[in-house]
């Protein structure tokens, strides 16, 4: 599937210092934005003592603060905790945004407009005016300290609604009509015809939930209160605070906090670049 | 589509099975209670201990521990109680007593189990501030005081004597200045007191610099502010000057004056007997423990504890469960336990007065200062501190005038103590 | 299209479904599908937010049965200084974070789009920052802006004669300090969406720009910047909004003096978690909900407005 394409290098061989000049600026530019990163695994290598020296390069590396953080259990136990909430909310995008946005980008029917209208409207209401309401709710259901508890707010989104029904536009009627003919029920024509053909905006939604959902803070810091399900973001923080700073147990959490994310990234680069230029361009 | 009919069979069996097992399996014998508490690491570590103990035993009874940050504590507390899941016993510091009262989360403790003779016997008389209308809310398994917490080895290469900490106010501000380090940039590199005003340095101003300067932090009943006076004014003054004019240490040098002291490179830091556990395991330096200096001659502490109370919502097999733990938790053997792994001093006069502990450098001044500690009662303990700690920054960080500083922080505090009395 | 060529696959020939028309069956369907969906959004989106606005009027404080009493909670609101340190607070995020937030990614789109030179390497550079957790990065940064021995920064600083600043010890820098982390952290993002829309600018309008002898400068400005309009804007939006509601980094950056010092860093959103969950007033911090959504509505539309097609 062809990009966007790329502006070409333009032959301007006068602008050779300017571009010199352009790329050390940009290359140091992004040496700056991850000098965090590497600081904070710097300092995960480094022992207690060693610390507050301040090298990029730790003198005498040592592992131990990830056997201890790792032994600790807790960690293995809020990653997976991550990792089931950001896949089970972003499979339900996925499927329900899409049907959403297929309904309304391809059929016609009364009340369209006034549907359409009402789910964007949800996008201006902030999550945190619903908190209060929502954990009221869950308080009331019992849905304190459960999967649900987390989930529920996120299982569909009118971000992925927009989003895909933007793309769904761009499919042709003549292939849906063709479905119908061949004698398939809507439901089929929407699994088998429609949703292969926009697979590029699917994966930009999933990147984007997925992501939203793995570093999400607010709503899970207050749904739970069993420190056995806290999500990774928040058992990092209670896990700093607890720490009583010290900095480098709090540098090895943040580290194994971050690195699922690098890593998916590094094999994924392609797709989730990809996706994130989708959305917007749509957009 | 014979697999997807297969598979949907399959997972109709398994979730049948599962569900079989699952109720054969939940009926279980052990009764299982919750004890809730704010998270501070050595705490919850000495908890864990008695936990394990506690359930070895008593093999019917399983206790599971919930922790949450300090700021979100009460509230998680009173959320739970709204949903009608609170935990059957927890902790509370002794000021939010009346809070939790009101609010509906405690039940007193049983006469029978916990009689009042006794309880007045053994434990410190600062445990009366549990006790409402006769009868007694909680139990503390440790209660615990301030002292003077210095690095001897620092003293030494100053040229002080690391065994003569000092007395007075001055002696303690002239071993800060011996000890301060400062590079050619005017940056500390070395403080001679670490300061801290969101951990304890605001209850050494309230509760005892203002004591030692000749005045009171509130009245006998805690309804109003006192500190707004001249010994107040003293008592602000000098603790401000200590970074202002002497200039021996900076707030959030090295983030937290804990961490200031641990890491060597802080003189003296004024902290409490639950420091005294991870101050322990310091290893490269010695350290020392001395009594409050004293200003005039006057001396001042201030004591205070977290108690252990039973849940307004346990009742039948979780009661007597929960009066088991609190007993348990509340017992000699518990107490000597967080002694070791928490450092604060044992609730019980008998097993904290023993030869060994008050000869001990360490607990020894502790339990002096706990002799002459006055214990005031508190209110909104959360929205008092913060009066203080906006009030020393605004010293510190506005160059508010003491006076103003003072008077505004007064009139704050006062209504925060309006508001919570008018409910 | 004959409406008649559709096969009966469930139902008999005579049954209802065969009868109705093609309209009608869309409409049954379209319903169908969607009745799932707007039960959740009816249920998660709207009935709390009419119960946020219910609660705004009462004094609700989880000890004791809701009461009704009208805008008290407002004009509370509204008379305590603490709120308008809090509002300016979030707008001083909001003015001074977008601006720089877009101009910086803009600029550093527009020249990495032209790097052929280890540009994807530069570009993950960039974008690493995005897939960190808002959490963890900020006890990263709050540890790069300790005083001296340990602060990083300060060090940086001294190195070249600069005296060490108190960054989040000080009234003034706390809030900037913060700004730039969230600005750090999103940057990727920003970046990424501007390359795309400058891709997605047709070459041939500026091979016909330079035909026709317009300097590079003068193509950015006529050119460039007015196609790219539909993505400024979305991103102005979008970046907006983030800075309105910013939380996590402040949170984790002043966690023992929360939104300190003296409330100079504390936005709207703190203030709601602390009236919720640390002082346990829902009616009052349901308020400030309400507050933050009028404020986040207001902003969206009037940026739309100004921002509009001509």
């Amino acid at each position: 599937m062809s990009a966007v394409p790329k502006t070409p290098a333009l032959p301007y061989a006068m602008l050779r210092p300017g571009r010199i000049v352009a790329w050390t600026v940009l290359f140091l530019g992004g040496i700056v934005m991850v000098t965090p990163l590497l600081y904070m695994f710097s300092t995960s290598l480094k022992s207690a003592g060693q610390v507050y020296d301040l090298r990029l390069i730790p003198a005498d590396p040592t592992l131990a603060n990830y056997i201890k953080v790792l032994s600790d259990g807790r960690f293995m136990r809020w990653f997976f905790n991550s990792v089931l909430i950001a896949t089970i909310v972003t499979l339900s995008c996925l499927f329900f945004d899409s049907l959403v946005a297929y309904t309304l980008a391809k059929f016609r029917f009364p009340g369209r407009y006034v549907v359409f209208l009402a789910i964007l409207s949800t996008l201006m209401i902030p999550t945190e005016m619903l908190v209060i309401p929502w954990y009221l709710m869950a308080s009331k259901f019992g849905w304190v300290d459960t999967y649900w508890g987390i989930a529920f707010p996120g299982l569909m989104t009118a971000f992925g609604v927009f989003l895909m029904k933007q793309f769904f536009e761009t499919v042709p009627d003549d292939f849906l009509e063709a479905a119908r003919i061949d004698g398939l029920n809507e439901f089929a024509i929407w699994w088998k015809v429609a949703l292969p053909l926009v697979t590029p905006a699917l994966s930009a939604l999933a990147i984007f939930t997925f992501l939203g959902n793995w570093t999400a803070f607010f709503w899970p810091l207050i749904v739970t209160t069993d420190q056995s399900l806290y999500t990774l973001p928040v058992g990092l923080s209670s896990f700093a605070v607890e720490q009583s700073i010290q900095w480098e147990q709090i540098m090895t959490g943040a580290a194994l906090a971050t690195i699922p994310t690098l890593l998916i990234f590094l094999f994924f680069q392609r797709y989730i670049v990809r996706g994130v230029m989708l959305a917007g361009v749509k957009g | 589509m014979r697999l997807a009919s297969l598979l949907r069979r399959t997972l109709l069996v398994a979730t049948a099975a599962t569900g079989f097992f699952a109720c054969c399996l939940g009926s279980a014998q052990a009764v299982e209670i919750q004890y809730w508490q704010y998270v501070f690491d050595t705490r919850v570590q000495a908890m864990t201990q008695l936990i394990k103990q506690f359930e070895a035993e008593n093999p019917g009874i399983t206790v599971k521990q919930v922790t949450f940050p300090y700021a979100d504590y009460q509230t998680r507390l009173i959320a739970a109680k709204a949903a009608g899941r609170g935990p059957e016993v927890m902790q509370l510091f002794y000021g939010w007593l009346d809070t939790f009262i009101a609010g509906k989360l405690i039940q007193p403790l049983s006469k029978e189990l916990f009689k009042e003779t006794e309880i007045e016997q053994e434990f410190f008389p600062i445990v009366s501030a549990m006790k409402r209308n006769g009868q007694y809310y909680g139990l503390p398994t440790a209660v615990r005081c301030m002292a003077l917490f210095y690095n001897k080895d620092l003293f030494q290469k100053a040229g002080l004597d690391p065994e003569k900490p000092p007395q007075t106010l001055d002696e303690m501000v002239a071993a800060a200045k011996a000890i301060v380090k400062r590079d050619a940039a005017g940056n500390y590199t070395q403080v001679g007191m670490a300061l801290d005003i969101a951990r304890q340095d605001h209850n050494w101003w309230r509760e005892i610099l203002v004591r030692q300067f000749g005045g009171e932090s509130y009245s006998a009943d805690g309804a109003k502010v006192a500190y707004n006076s001249e010994a107040g004014r003293k008592a602000l003054e000098f603790y401000t000057s200590l970074q202002k004019m002497h200039h021996v240490g900076q707030e959030s040098f090295m983030d937290e004056g804990q961490a200031a002291f641990r890491s060597g490179l802080a003189g003296m830091v004024v902290d409490g007997t639950f420091r005294i556990a991870s101050y322990k395991t310091i290893q490269t330096f010695k350290w020392g423990v001395a009594e409050l200096p004293t200003v005039d001659g006057k001396r001042a502490n201030f004591g205070s504890y977290f108690a252990n109370a039973i849940g307004v919502g346990a009742s039948g097999e979780k009661l007597a469960a929960a009066d088991k733990f609190l007993a348990f938790v509340s017992s000699e053997k518990a107490m000597n336990v967080w002694l070791d792994k928490v450092g604060e001093l044992p609730a019980r006069r008998s097993v904290a007065l023993t030869d060994a502990n008050i000869k001990d450098p360490i607990y020894g001044p502790f339990i002096r200062g706990l002799g002459y500690a006055v214990t005031p009662p508190m209110t909104n303990e959360l929205a008092q501190r913060q009066v203080s700690i906006d009030m020393i920054n605004s010293v510190l960080l506005k160059d508010a005038p003491i006076a103003d500083a003072l008077q505004a922080a007064a009139e704050r505090e006062q209504a925060v103590l309006d508001k919570a009395r008018s409910k | 299209m004959t409406a008649t060529t559709i096969p009966r696959r469930n139902k008999g020939p005579g049954s209802v479904w065969g009868k109705l028309s093609i309209a009608t069956k869309q409409t049954v369907w379209a319903w169908a599908f969607l009745a799932l969906p707007l039960l959740f959004f009816t249920v998660v989106r709207f009935y709390p937010t009419l119960e946020a606005f219910y609660l705004s009027v009462t004094d609700w404080d989880l000890l004791s049965e809701a009461r009704f009493i009208g805008l008290e909670n407002y004009r509370r609101l509204f008379a305590d200084p603490a709120f308008w340190q809090v509002f300016r607070n979030t707008f001083a995020y909001l003015i001074f974070g977008t601006p720089i937030a877009i101009l910086l990614s803009f600029a550093v789109a527009y020249y990495l789009d032209r790097v052929t030179v280890l540009h994807g390497f530069i570009r993950a550079l960039y974008f690493l920052p995005y897939l960190t957790t808002a959490a963890a990065m900020a006890w990263v940064w709050r540890w790069f802006y300790q005083p001296p021995p340990i602060g990083v920064i300060n060090s940086l600083l001294a190195v070249f004669g600069i005296p060490a600043q108190p960054f989040l010890r000080s009234v003034d820098q706390a809030l900037p300090a913060i700004m730039v982390t969230s600005i750090w952290a999103h940057l990727g993002f920003q970046i990424i969406i501007f390359m795309a829309g400058l891709r997605a600018i047709p070459t041939s309008y500026y091979e016909a720009a330079r035909v026709d002898g317009l300097g590079e400068g003068a193509i950015l400005t006529r050119i460039t910047i007015p196609l790219l309009k539909p993505t400024t804007v979305f991103l102005v939006i979008f970046s907006s909004i983030g800075f309105l509601r910013i939380f996590d980094q402040v949170y984790n950056m002043t966690s023992n003096d929360p939104g300190g010092p003296l409330n100079s860093t504390k936005p709207l959103v703190l203030m709601i978690y602390q009236t919720a969950f640390s002082s346990y007033q829902m009616g009052y911090a349901a308020a400030q909900t309400v507050v933050l959504f009028t404020i986040l509505f207001t902003i969206s539309m009037a940026q739309l407005w100004i921002l509009r097609s001509r």
